[in-house]
């Protein structure tokens, strides 16, 4: 038995461009997202007293807080940026728990492409608040004999962004594959709920720690003063 | 045995290593910054939000070695470049 931890299934393919079934999940999930941001933005200007109003104002009122802590000063570019983060990662962890639905993030690629965003939200975020001189400095920071150091780390921590998302889920639903394999009736609820917490865990340090790493890009140039 | 399953057996016996191994760094990790966090919540429950939050975001830090490990492991068992099928 070879389970295909590191590979994909093709649903169909346009051309030469392979549609895997991650793609499509991503795509379901965005769009059901997308759906329900217009309906409860909808909501709060409505009804207001409704209920889908206060979730979507406990939701933002949560992100802004988040971002507000970690990063130091709320913006809604940040928010929207983590927010949509935490929202899509906790969304496919609850959607992994579906039958039949695989969360997209089980796949290296997923995690991989949120990495990424992460990864060129950095340098947009500095160069948009200080100047492209000004963040290009601080590379050359507080000695230049630093500079490689400060690439290194740029992309070893996307690296560990990408790999920790993927590890945590793909490990979760291992395990629990495993456990029903094994036993199959009630025993593996416990691990799928372990998963379903972890998951949710995972999309709540995924937007703390995109919030730091961009937060630390625009922050540097206060601190000077 | 054929240079496949001295590969093999290689393989299976590292990835356990490395999962164990692995295993212990981060659990003495993580049980220093449990006992840490207690420690805080005792001392100001207060601040017990921010403690919460710090403390969890440290612990998936420090996991995360211990989930390298296991990708790890997982590669040497399931997708090994060198052991052909």
């Amino acid at each position: 038995m070879r389970p295909d931890l590191f590979g994909d299934v093709t649903v169909f393919s346009i051309g030469p461009l392979p549609i895997t079934r991650t793609v499509v999940t991503t795509l379901v999930l965005s769009a059901t997202l997308a759906v329900l941001g217009r309906l409860t933005a909808r909501a709060v200007v409505r009804r207001p007293a409704g209920r889908l109003a206060a979730t979507a104002r406990l939701t933002f009122g949560f992100l802004e807080d988040l971002v507000q802590q970690t990063a130091g000063s709320s913006s809604l570019v940040l928010t929207s940026f983590a927010g949509t983060l935490f929202l899509f990662i906790a969304a496919s962890a609850i959607a992994g728990q579906l039958p039949g639905v695989e969360a997209p993030t089980v796949k290296l690629p997923a995690t991989a492409a949120l990495a990424a965003s992460v990864f060129l939200a950095v340098p947009i975020a500095g160069i948009a608040k200080r100047g492209v001189w000004g963040y290009l400095r601080e590379y050359f920071r507080p000695n230049p004999l630093l500079f490689p150091l400060h690439l290194v780390s740029e992309v070893s921590r996307t690296l560990a962004l990408a790999l920790r998302l993927f590890g945590n889920m793909m490990s979760g639903s291992l395990v629990v594959g495993l456990a029903v394999a094994l036993v199959g009736l009630l025993v593996p609820i416990p691990l799928m709920a372990l998963d379903l917490g972890i998951g949710l865990l995972q999309a709540y340090i995924f937007a703390v720690l995109a919030c730091v790493y961009v937060g630390a890009a625009i922050r540097v140039g206060e601190e000077e003063r | 045995m054929t240079d496949q399953a001295v590969l093999m057996l290689a393989s299976i016996v590292t990835a356990g290593l490395t999962m164990g191994l692995g295993a212990v760094g981060a659990a003495l990790a993580e049980s220093r910054i449990g006992a840490a966090g207690m420690d805080a919540l005792a001392r100001q429950p207060d601040e017990a939000a921010g403690i919460t939050r710090n403390q969890f975001v440290a612990l998936a830090m420090i996991e995360s070695t211990a989930i390298f490990c296991l990708v790890i492991a997982l590669v040497l068992l399931f997708a090994n470049p060198f052991i052909t099928t």
